[in-house]
């Protein structure tokens, strides 16, 4: 009945389940009766106007927002139920969400994925310092592990959350907007870098405004403005009407070799 | 200059003043790098209320305190995370309601002689025995909560929400932090005073921060400069009869100044950044 039963083929339960997700802060509707089900090893990009709702729905799913209305569930069990499974999901958050000055070095930033994990009263292990080792190394920051990341470039410190999120050896990964404050030539190789977990076998949500690039990276593409207004593969989505009654504003897409590019005529 | 150290209120007060150096200093840094200067203001300020409380009831006014700081520093976080209301409108709420408190009770005891003054701005001869000794066990209960949570602090002052999200346990940790916020400041009262210890517990970490991008050299260089003002101050308002809270501060607000002009972060942002 909805597209997504497609998607949903693949093999195994589906990581994320979410049936009619609405949810509203005092009175604003933020999400409105959202369905999506991602099966394992799928990668999605959401996409979507400023105010749709990609971070609330990323909020959902990591269990920070409570819906008003509709079920969630992620690895089989509702965010309030989760425990051990939150080891599974990978987060990175939007750049902007963190003090970048704050005193601390790319190998303490990476190794707090791990704190969870480690519990209260104790130190790291000899595991945890080669999962952090590990995670710095699939994302190439090695050579940075000591440098404050108020000395980091936009892309670097990017990778420093990637591998973040990595050490804790998720299966889930979710990202927001991780291209934001990064250069055009940096944010390529990251997106290099996720296509190649997600060929590892990583489930991935990635929320983005950048249409015409992401999509070029990923095997879906749900397009999100408070209610799902389309979801499917990129050539499908973006070639689409939806894509501009989304917007809400004039769009245009003009074919650049495999994945249409959006135009967006802004106002002003 | 050395035989004021004879002297049992000055070694009393400079080993209080010592305690209270380290203890702002450490919890200090997460005041400064989270942004709870205003909360540690408020605190303080509703310390007054305690002590006032304190003096009503009979008791020693620094026990009274340290139930009265606590309660209102839960106040203020369960009023921020439970409502609508900001974190700093729950402050400024809780900050001179606590205070009204403090100088009602106060207007309602005339005939009591109480060194107000004191309270307020902190006094050298203010520091008894069982003061040193309040002080002390309200030190290294505050420095051994650090040291058990000092992961879980940091994580959840540099990045609550993901501190949340890989299972850390974020909201107690934060109820934690503001609750050594309150000891601390009850810690140092008697020493610095109600309305100077906020200072305290900002500008040696603030000055810090300046100094280094390191967490742990953060802290250590902060605890070094708090000591350092904290027992200069002492002996200064001892050799030029001052006040010795407002002694303490300002010496540290002068250490902060050095640290500004000689800051490796703001020579390099200076160079320019994007």
């Amino acid at each position: 009945m909805h597209e997504h039963n497609k998607a949903a083929q693949q093999a195994g339960p589906p990581i994320i389940e979410l049936q009619n997700v609405s949810v509203a802060f005092q009175d604003i509707l933020v999400l409105d009766d959202v369905s999506l089900t991602v099966p394992p090893g799928a990668s999605l990009a959401i996409l979507g106007p400023n105010g749709a709702g990609k971070t609330t729905l990323l909020q959902v799913i990591l269990g920070l927002v409570r819906p008003t209305g509709g079920s969630v569930r992620v690895f089989g069990r509702t965010p309030a139920d989760m425990r051990q499974e939150k080891r599974r999901i990978g987060y990175v958050p939007q750049v902007m969400s963190v003090d970048l000055n704050f005193p601390v070095s790319a190998r303490e930033v990476v190794m707090m994925g791990r704190y969870g994990r480690i519990g209260l009263y104790r130190r790291p292990s000899r595991a945890d310092h080669d999962a952090v080792r590990l995670a710095m190394e699939r994302v190439g920051i090695c050579d940075l592990a000591e440098r404050p990341i108020a000395r980091l470039s936009g892309g670097q410190r990017q990778r420093v959350f990637l591998a973040r999120a990595l050490a804790n050896e998720p299966e889930l990964l979710l990202l927001d907007e991780p291209t934001t404050g990064v250069d055009a030539a940096s944010s390529e190789s990251l997106y290099e870098l996720l296509h190649h977990l997600y060929k590892g076998g990583m489930t991935m949500l990635l929320v983005s405004h950048d249409v015409g690039v992401v999509a070029s990276y990923v095997q879906g593409v749900v397009c999100l403005n408070r209610r799902l207004v389309a979801h499917g593969r990129p050539e499908e989505v973006l070639g689409s009407e939806q894509l501009a009654q989304m917007y809400g504003c004039e769009a245009m897409f003009f074919h650049h070799g495999r994945v249409p590019h959006l135009v967006v005529e802004r106002d002003r | 200059m050395t035989e004021i150290l004879g002297y049992a209120f000055m070694q009393r007060a400079l080993v209080a003043g010592a305690v209270i150096g380290i203890v702002c200093a450490v919890v200090g840094v997460y005041v400064v790098l989270k942004g709870l200067s205003f909360i540690g203001a408020g605190i303080a300020h509703a310390s007054f209320g305690g002590v006032a409380l304190g003096f009503l009831l009979g008791f020693n006014p620094v026990l009274t305190a340290v139930v009265f700081c606590m309660a209102t520093a839960w106040g203020i976080g369960l009023v921020s995370t439970r409502t609508k209301i900001k974190e700093d409108t729950a402050v400024g709420i809780f900050f001179a309601s606590t205070m009204a408190f403090g100088i009602l009770l106060i207007s309602l005891m005339r005939g009591y002689n109480i060194d107000l003054f004191g309270y307020l701005f902190g006094s050298i001869l203010a520091v008894s025995a069982q003061d040193l000794r309040i002080t002390i066990i309200f030190g290294i209960a505050v420095l051994l909560l650090v040291a058990l949570f000092f992961k879980e602090l940091m994580f959840v002052t540099f990045d609550a929400e993901m501190a949340a999200v890989t299972g850390v346990p974020a909201g107690k940790i934060y109820f934690l932090l503001i609750s050594l916020v309150a000891l601390t400041v009850v810690t140092s009262i008697k020493v610095v005073g109600a309305v100077l210890v906020s200072a305290l517990l900002v500008t040696p970490a603030a000055a810090a921060y300046q100094l280094t991008e390191d967490f742990r050299r953060m802290m250590a260089a902060a605890v070094l400069l708090g000591v350092g003002s904290a027992v200069g101050g002492l002996l200064l308002s001892y050799k030029l009869d001052t006040p010795s809270g407002a002694t303490i501060v300002l010496l540290s607000t002068a250490l902060y100044g050095i640290a500004a002009l000689i800051s490796p972060r703001r020579r390099r942002s200076r160079r320019g950044r994007t």
